[in-house]
């Protein structure tokens, strides 16, 4: 068994070795989608185009006005003069917020006032984003109006494992699994799909070769591929966006390893399923898109519908994601993650078990 | 277990794919270091009879043993006894000579002792010493398929199944690869070859003719000849070739292109040569030499599959 396996690794390493491209194929996509996502993927809304129309013409108008004025969320944009304005500031896409000052504002002020917003809802995430902002600063300006007679209540927020609420902080540990998944997925799906178009498969299943060996001698060097690129992205992570790294590497080992088993067990399964490259491709579209999607990676899980909350429960990365944040962030080890650790050992089997029992030697 | 001395045996053999037999009911007997060659056009089974017998597809009906062990039951024990040859070129393009030879060496484990002296073999066969460490997509096709071939024998399978292994190579080559067959099989080696060029069959102990899934004949070149052509080949120089096939329609058992002329089997109580010109130059042609030939395979080919209506894809 180990002499096939051994003859198996051989080959599949000096394949490796004689693809040129292979090192560029494998590590530049990666570095550069790890730039990209660290410094595209962003929640943080800055620069919001506003508009202003002014009715009340009064100190504490242009006090409120002054308010946006001194932060950088906002950047105002026109200073209307009538109702008409901040339509057309909206419409043509000049504003995404317009604030209008009602006349009587002022007066109305220890009556409690009214201040309307519009908003552009076309990206709802950024309008909701701005919409917080813009009440934070309503808030802290009609504390400062109500002086110390008023009663309020301020907020002191302490966020844990993230102190400065970076969204990077957030982003960089998902994109580490996001990528592995992908690459890794997609290496061993086209892997043997390539042996069976060209021919070679056929000869390897005429040989008395056992399935398990085969796979396993296809498994192992997308194993430590996938491994060298957790490593990377996570290095390129931390030394250059600044993550922190709070928990035990070995936590962080463990987990990668049960991820990109039951990931690799995916990507052979999807290859079964193939008999062309073309095949291949459109499967992987098909499966690893949605993976993505239900992982928790940007749109949290608790927030989908029960039925698509089901699928999640099977995706890989929704584990290793929790692993890589609480790892990263968090600096919890195995006596709070063993059940994401055992979920993927699971998934893994499962995955593997089945790509080894679809592997049949045979053409039919 | 089936007859001790036969290496391949077939019985009603059958594959359908959907609504399509590729196979088609197949007998096949097949002694020890026999040299079969199986003939026949292009989607006529071919391949798919010999990877039924490789245990690489399943049969849709009927049995088949190959080293004594039935393909469907015992696929492992028929891999451990054959050696296949895939029609498509099937070795590492990017692996060298020397790593393919180590690679598939392995997969059989050919135990390590002998592997140095069997992979001398194999190089020297294939006429590639020297070149061993030669990354074997520059190699030349006809040194591709000879090392394919040492690939394929290096754990000394005594049955050799060869899936179209000339196709594509220059005659020079061809010859070589034939010289090869030759030697495995008077090592005693049971070689099952499938091609589609007629003058290859010649080099068979017999050939099996087979067309559109059937097995048509069955026996030595020579049989062949003999027994299924049902009259006398006379070759007719005319011309147009065309309308002289028509025109000849029903005065002789068979009529057919052969080159730039034409080929006809004559009906012993039909028509016969100077009867044959008359009816043709009643006709308006022009006849020319008119001569007895021995029959070539591809005549009975001919003779065989369709009434000279088929299509000549042979040669």
């Amino acid at each position: 068994m180990l002499e096939r396996l051994a003859v198996m690794l051989m080959k599949e390493f000096l394949e490796l070795k004689r693809d040129r491209w292979a090192m560029f194929r494998l590590i530049v996509p990666l570095i550069v989608q790890m730039l990209v996502f660290g410094y595209a993927a962003t929640f943080t809304v800055h620069h919001v185009a506003t508009s202003v129309l002014d009715l009340d013409r009064s100190q504490a108008s242009r006090s409120l006005i002054s308010h946006f004025v001194a932060t950088s969320r906002f950047d105002i944009v026109d200073y209307a003069q009538k109702q008409s304005e901040i339509t057309h500031d909206i419409d043509t896409g000049r504003a995404t917020i317009a604030i209008v000052i009602h006349a009587g504002f002022s007066r109305m002020l220890d009556k409690g006032a009214a201040l309307q917003v519009i908003v552009d809802g076309t990206n709802s995430n950024t309008a909701l984003i701005a919409l917080g902002y813009l009440s934070q600063i309503v808030s802290g300006f009609s504390l400062e109006q109500s002086g110390a007679s008023g009663i309020g209540i301020s907020l002191q927020a302490r966020p844990w494992f993230n102190e400065g609420l970076d969204d990077r902080w957030f982003f960089i540990p998902g994109v580490i699994g996001t990528l592995t998944l992908l690459q890794v997925v997609s290496l061993t799906a086209f892997a043997i799909v390539r042996e069976r178009e060209v021919g070679t498969l056929e000869q390897i299943m005429v040989s008395p070769i056992r399935p398990f060996e085969f796979i396993l001698g296809k498994t192992v060097p997308f194993f430590l591929i996938g491994l060298g690129d957790i490593l990377l992205v996570s290095a390129f992570g931390i030394l250059w966006f600044h993550v922190s790294f709070m928990g035990n590497p070995w936590v962080m080992l463990a987990g990668a390893s049960l991820f990109l088993l039951a990931a690799l067990g995916i990507g052979l399964l999807l290859s079964t399923f193939s008999r062309t490259q073309q095949q291949a491709f459109s499967l992987n579209f098909f499966f690893v898109n949605p993976l993505f999607i239900l992982s928790g990676f940007a749109f949290p899980i608790a927030a989908m519908p029960e039925f698509l909350r089901w699928f999640t429960y099977i995706n890989p990365l929704r584990y290793f994601l929790i692993v890589l944040r609480a790892v990263f962030l968090k600096g919890v080890g195995f006596t709070v993650l063993w059940p994401e650790l055992s979920a993927l050992a699971l998934l893994a089997f499962v995955a593997l078990s089945l790509s080894v029992l679809r592997f049949r030697k045979s053409l039919d | 277990m089936s007859g001790e001395s036969k290496a391949i045996v077939a019985q009603g053999l059958s594959k359908r794919f959907q609504s399509f037999l590729a196979v088609d009911n197949l007998d096949l007997e097949i002694a020890k270091g026999e040299v079969v060659g199986f003939i026949g056009p292009n989607g006529a089974g071919k391949s798919t009879t010999l990877r039924m017998l490789c245990g690489l597809l399943r049969p849709s009906s009927g049995k088949a043993h190959v080293a004594g062990y039935d393909v469907e039951k015992d696929p492992e024990a028929v891999r451990e006894h054959i050696g296949y040859m895939s029609q498509k070129f099937s070795l590492y393009n990017d692996l060298t000579v020397r790593e393919n030879l180590r690679f598939f060496g392995g997969i059989y484990r050919v135990p390590k002792k002998e592997f140095a002296g069997r992979m001398n073999f194999a190089v020297s066969m294939a006429g590639l010493e020297g070149r061993e460490d030669m990354l074997v997509h520059t190699l030349a096709g006809g040194w591709k398929q000879r090392l394919a071939l040492g690939c394929a024998i290096l754990h000394r399978p005594p049955i050799l199944f060869l899936d179209e292994p000339t196709s594509g190579v220059e005659p020079e080559a061809r010859r070589r690869f034939w010289d090869l067959i030759h030697d495995l099989a008077s090592d005693g080696v049971t070689i099952l070859v499938s091609t589609h060029y007629m003058d290859e069959a010649e080099y068979c102990n017999r050939i099996a003719l087979i067309n559109r899934g059937r097995l048509v004949a069955m026996g030595s070149p020579g049989e062949l000849r003999l027994r299924d052509l049902g009259g006398k080949l006379v070759e007719i120089a005319c011309s147009p070739l065309g309308a002289a096939v028509n025109a000849l329609a029903g005065s002789v058992i068979e009529a057919a292109i052969f080159g730039d002329r034409l080929h006809a089997v004559l009906d012993p109580n039909g028509p016969d040569g100077e009867e044959i010109r008359k009816l043709l130059e009643e006709k308006g042609m022009n006849v020319g030499a008119i001569r007895m030939v021995s029959p070539s395979l591809e005549d009975v080919f001919v003779r065989l599959v369709s009434g000279g209506k088929e299509e000549r894809v042979l040669s």
